[in-house]
């Protein structure tokens, strides 16, 4: 069994233990609930081998969702662990163990919060505003899926056998090799991020095929919705960024598994040269989870305004500019590497230069707020956070892209709240916007407004309380990743910053209550039209849930805004467009292959991590089997009959002939 | 409160004036940025029926000319700025000062700091002693992984690698104790990375350096058990050098176990 | 070919020949799309290590260097077998256009036999080097040289699989309309790795040779 034994469990640790125990506890009675109520083959058929675009982009955002918890979990650990320890106290958390909890922190939240919650969104909503039946690859799309459960599923495993990283959520070497982490924990991180990095590679080259290839008839790119663009620059940013984290983490998986010298002290190792392989798509890295963030902010600013996006193709501009920009900035990441004041001038103006089309956006969502009658909804109250709490974090980027401010901020948590102020300023409320804005299409109701509005407060002050104090703290001269408080001084704020993120549980607390609540309370906000928001792209035509194929035909696309056009000629005729004519379709079939190459990709990884190599060999040759496997399949897609289709969308156009009749009119 | 904002150096108050001109700057936009969008939201909001509205309004070309020049000009401020003060405050530039720079060489262990004063013949572990109003020149290394060397109220960081020396520049007006970090995760004892540096008057300074030769020496056996001691955070002061250790640790050669120099020969 | 070949075949030759009527692209266009953008990021992902090689070039560590260890006589033979190899799969391919099954699989098995070739050759060279003391552990400059030419070399082999399975799959189902798309992908895939070795030519050997 390679290095595997039992001692790999830290049964003499008891908080790893505790928090395995909570989480095996809480699978196991998911399982138990399931299979006991007899949903297994329901889940199974419909769900784990869908290869619907919307299931996969569901459960994209739920295994976000759930990881957000643990990330926070972290979070508080982090927090309280700091507070505790003001005074000299000791604190709970040694170092050993905080190490990997702050590590665990950021590389769950970037890699297993934000990137599957963006990815679902874009998976979920893109081709329902392309007026498309599903995305380029269909199977393909459940894979990548699967592969980033599986690096999920690692990183948890890491909790209970062995541990994981003990250097930050970059892994910076000399730290990282072999020398200075002997441990599993490093490996775990690696491993983990290689199987769902391949598996967003993929979803990068999916949705940029399908963004760039397949539209509605009619829909020339400039009448692409620009949720749509910011989708495709975040893709086409993840097609170009990925393969360098796969070559720089297989560089530093030679280093510690074959001796190789890539980064290590001796024999011409170069630990600079990972700084710069792994902040070149680092940096690029932020953008892909902000540019669909930003793509939210413009639909639901635009809907909850009752008016187009104002200045929509500066907007498109401004994004394909970031999406380029992007490349050109990284070094600012390490300005106090000792690069020389050249090399620091040129990437600090860069840095400037990429918050011009930035500011930009920022305009444009004012101008459409402009002459709107906005409406005050859970999705409109989280861009107007956004657009207040995005703003300061910006500016605190763009101070430290001058380099002798770097020079002193530097590392600091100053820094620290920088990046939470865009990140959760940014991609977490542009999430939350676009989970409450889309979730009545996904399950046909929408949520509890009121529990909507309680969580927003909670975060948005939780946010504030616990973020600015950072920022104070680094002028204090507080460094990031430290394990316990060294000056009196920092203490109010440290207590002031727990605080804070107690309030933010709060929020997450308000938000599983609305989630429950709102599923018992359905009844009273069913989505019956499919259109619940007065939408002005083309998903809000389809009903809520959309059915497999979305369209039972594909819209005419005659203008920008797809859908209001033709909502407004409904309403100035008083009809609907004449029925169409009805042919049948095709769609693929559902298939395991995703489940199961994940599976066995979870097998290898475990194995190679472990040193059981005649366990890799199995993993290997049951991938190349599955594939193999799915290869050779007869049988790809099933046919929807022309009268299954009529039957479908003439419930539909019953149900929206009956809501134009009775349709209010604003005032 | 100390910190980044109560610099003691000239390289600090260069550095705090450039923070607090930034943000100046910056507010300039962000703040009725912000309060525009306060604004329009209430303004507009959807019971308002005194805000006319504008259901087609969605381009004006005035507006995306001032939309993208606003940033565009604030940038190219900001960019100079950034240009300008890069060279300024550049950690390899020599700071003016009346006396020649004091030479001090830093070696990042785990988990603490060497310094050693070639000049001088001396080291310390943990406890950096400068005089007061000199340039210090320092050439860092790190014995082990990355780390930072940061002395906020002096100003600049530079990070410490392994085979590669980085050059710092600072200076001390005043007397006074000012704390360092490692500002660079480096493993587990990372927080106890403290030291401190006082300034002195130079006469001060020159005292402290005809005791210090008094203290053991830093010999090769010393050496060792100070890198292999990975719970160290005590001061201490050297009384003599291995001859080229800086370089020895720089260039990864072995530190051999010959017999230190005596610090007033050689 | 039997009928129900016949059938699947012209029923998925009609979905795959031009614009459906939705205006949607055919599968072709998009399975061949994609399929050249996944090649552009392994591109990338090659960049990456090549400016690794790049850097990390020079740094020997007292250790042989590209000079002493790199014999262009094989490199040249290595990138004969490629390259001959990419010119019999391109025969193979228009083989398959005309729905030839003996030529196809004629073809696709001297391409497979050039390619094993290359990667003997490769391993041959890789074991020679590491016996004589050049091997990746022995410094940054070899770590580099065997991780490049050793992932191109990976891609290869991996290429040699897919090779295998399309053979089989030929030779079981036919010229069905899904399986010419994967020849089609297969065929760039091969042709991409041909461009990559170039790259690898110069830079490492001929570049390497010359110092």
């Amino acid at each position: 069994m390679g290095k595997l034994t039992w001692s790999a469990i830290p049964f003499d640790q008891p908080i790893p233990m505790t928090a395995s125990a909570v989480m095996l506890l809480g699978i196991a009675a998911v399982l138990v609930w399931v299979v006991l109520k007899g949903h297994l083959p329901y889940l199974w058929r419909e769900w784990i081998t869908s290869v619907d675009h919307k299931r996969i982009g569901v459960m994209y955002c739920m295994l976000a969702a759930v990881m957000l918890v643990r990330g926070f979990i972290d979070a508080l650990m982090m927090r309280s662990q700091l507070a505790l320890s003001t005074g000299g106290a000791a604190g709970y958390l040694p170092p050993e163990h905080y190490d990997q909890i702050f590590s665990a922190h950021g590389t769950i939240m970037i890699f297993f919060v934000a990137m599957p919650f963006m990815i679902g969104l874009m998976n979920f909503v893109a081709p329902l505003q392309l007026g498309i039946r599903d995305v380029a690859f269909p199977t393909l799309n459940s894979v990548s899926l699967w592969l980033t459960a599986s690096g999920v599923l690692l990183v948890n495993v890491s909790l209970i056998i062995g541990e994981f990283a003990r250097t930050g959520w970059l892994a910076y070497p000399p730290l990282s090799e072999l020398q200075f982490s002997p441990g599993v924990g490093v490996d775990y991180y690696l491993w983990a991020l290689q199987i769902s990095g391949v598996g967003t590679l993929l979803s990068g080259i999916n949705l940029a095929t399908t963004i760039l290839k397949m539209h509605a008839p009619g829909m020339s790119y400039t009448r692409m919705p620009i949720f749509c663009w910011t989708a495709l620059a975040s893709n086409l940013l993840i097609v170009a960024a990925f393969p360098i984290l796969t070559a720089t983490f297989a560089m530093l998986l030679l280093d510690r598994y074959l001796g190789f010298h890539f980064f290590t002290n001796e024999l011409g190792g170069n630990p600079m040269m990972y700084i710069n392989l792994i902040w070149a798509w680092g940096h690029p890295e932020v953008y892909i989870l902000v540019l669909p963030a930003f793509g939210v902010f413009s639909e639901v600013i635009s809907t909850f305004s009752g008016k187009p996006l104002f200045g929509y193709r500066s907007m498109v501009a401004a994004t394909m500019a970031i999406c380029l920009l992007s490349f050109l900035v990284w070094l600012h990441h390490f300005f106090t590497m000792g690069a020389g004041a050249d090399v620091n001038g040129f990437f600090g103006i860069m840095t400037m230069i990429i918050a011009v089309p930035t500011g930009v956006k920022i305009f444009n969502w004012l101008f459409t707020l402009y002459g709107g009658r906005v409406r005050f909804t859970v999705p409109l109250l989280w861009s107007l956070a956004f657009m207040l709490t995005f703003v300061i974090g910006g500016m605190t980027g763009v101070l430290m892209a001058v380099p002798p401010a770097d020079f002193v901020l530097h590392n600091s948590v100053f820094l620290v709240a920088h990046f939470h102020n865009v990140v959760i300023g940014g991609v977490l409320f542009g999430a939350f916007a676009g989970y409450t804005y889309w979730f009545p299409k996904a399950f046909g109701f929408t949520l509890d407004e009121r529990w909507g509005k309680a969580a927003f407060w909670c975060w948005v002050i939780g946010f504030y309380v616990a973020f600015m104090p950072l920022y104070g703290l680094g002028l204090l001269g507080m460094t990031r990743r430290m394990q316990h408080s060294v000056e009196p001084s920092w203490t109010p704020l440290l207590h002031l910053a727990a605080v804070g993120a107690l309030i933010i549980l709060a929020g997450i607390v308000c938000q599983a209550v609305q989630l429950v609540v709102s599923i018992r309370t359905r009844q009273r906000r069913w989505d019956v039209t499919g259109d619940p928001w007065d939408g002005r792209t083309l998903e809000w035509a389809t009903p809520s849930p959309p059915p497999s194929f979305n369209f039972s035909v594909m819209p005419n696309v005659t203008g920008e805004e797809a859908y209001w056009g033709t909502k407004q000629r409904a309403i100035k005729e008083q009809r609907l467009a004449d029925e169409p004519q009805y042919v049948p379709i095709e769609m693929p079939l559902n298939s395991p292959t995703g489940f199961v190459t994940a599976f066995f990709t979870t097998v290898t990884g475990f194995a190679l991590i472990w040193h059981i190599w005649w366990q890799v060999a199995f993993g290997l040759l049951g991938a190349f089997a599955t594939f193999v496997v799915f290869a050779w399949r007869d049988r790809v897609e099933h046919e929807i009959t022309a009268e299954q289709l009529a039957k479908i969308d003439r419930e539909r156009r019953r149900v929206r002939t009956e809501a134009l009749a009775n349709r209010v009119p604003p005032a | 409160m100390i910190g980044v904002l109560n610099p003691a150096g000239p390289v600090g108050a260069g550095e705090r004036i450039i923070l607090y001109d930034s943000v100046a700057i910056m507010l300039a936009i962000v703040i009725p940025t912000m309060a525009c969008t306060v604004f329009f939201a209430w303004w507009f909001r959807a019971s308002n029926t005194r805000a006319k509205y504008r259901p087609e309004w969605s381009y004006s070309g005035r507006l995306e000319m001032l939309v993208w020049s606003i940033p565009t000009l604030v940038v190219l401020f900001l960019g100079g700025i950034a240009w300008e003060s890069s060279h300024d405050l550049d950690p390899a530039v020599p700071l003016a000062g009346q006396t020649e720079p004091l030479q001090v060489q830093v070696v990042s262990l785990d988990w603490k700091w060497l310094f050693i004063y070639p000049q001088q013949h001396v080291a310390s572990v943990n406890q950096l002693i400068i005089p007061a109003g000199v340039p210090i020149h320092f050439e860092l290394t790190s014995a082990t992984v990355m780390n930072s060397f940061f002395v906020p109220q002096l100003g600049s960081q530079i990070y410490t690698m392994a085979g590669m020396a980085t050059e710092l520049n600072l200076l001390a007006d005043h007397p006074g104790d000012y704390g360092g970090m490692s500002a660079q995760f480096s493993g587990d004892g990372f927080s106890d990375m403290r030291f401190t540096v006082t300034a002195m008057p130079q006469a001060q300074f020159n005292a402290w350096v005809g005791t210090a030769h008094g203290s053991p020496p830093l010999d090769a056996i010393t050496y060792a058990a100070l890198a292999a001691d990975h719970t160290s955070t005590n001061a201490m002061t050297f009384g003599s050098v291995i001859a080229n250790l800086f370089h020895d640790i720089l260039v990864m050669r072995p530190i051999a176990a010959a017999p230190a120099r005596d610090g007033k020969g050689s | 070919m039997s009928s129900s070949e016949a059938t699947l075949t012209d029923r998925a030759a009609v979905h795959d020949q031009g614009a459906k009527p939705s205006g949607q692209p055919s599968k072709r266009i998009l399975v061949g799309y994609g399929f050249w953008v996944f090649l552009l990021s392994d591109i990338i992902m090659f960049s990456a290590i090549f400016a690794a090689y790049a850097v990390l070039s020079g740094a020997t560590a007292g250790g042989p260097s590209g000079a002493q260890l790199f014999h262009l006589n094989v490199a040249a033979i290595e990138t004969a077998c490629l390259l001959l190899s990419s010119f019999t799969c391109g025969l193979a391919a228009i083989a398959a256009g005309v729905r030839s099954q003996q030529w196809t699989q004629l073809g696709l098995l001297v391409t497979g036999l050039l390619g094993a070739a290359f990667v003997a050759l490769e391993v041959r060279e890789f074991a020679a080097m590491i016996a004589h003391g050049a091997g990746p552990q022995r410094s940054a400059f070899l770590s580099a040289f065997f991780a490049l030419v050793g992932c191109h070399g990976i891609h290869v082999s991996a290429g040699l699989l897919w090779l295998g399975t399309m053979m089989a799959q030929l030779y079981a189902k036919g010229f069905r309309a899904d399986i010419m798309r994967r020849l089609l992908c297969f065929n760039l895939f091969w042709h991409a790795l041909d461009i990559i070795w170039v790259g690898v030519l110069t830079v490492v050997y001929l570049l390497g040779a010359g110092q």
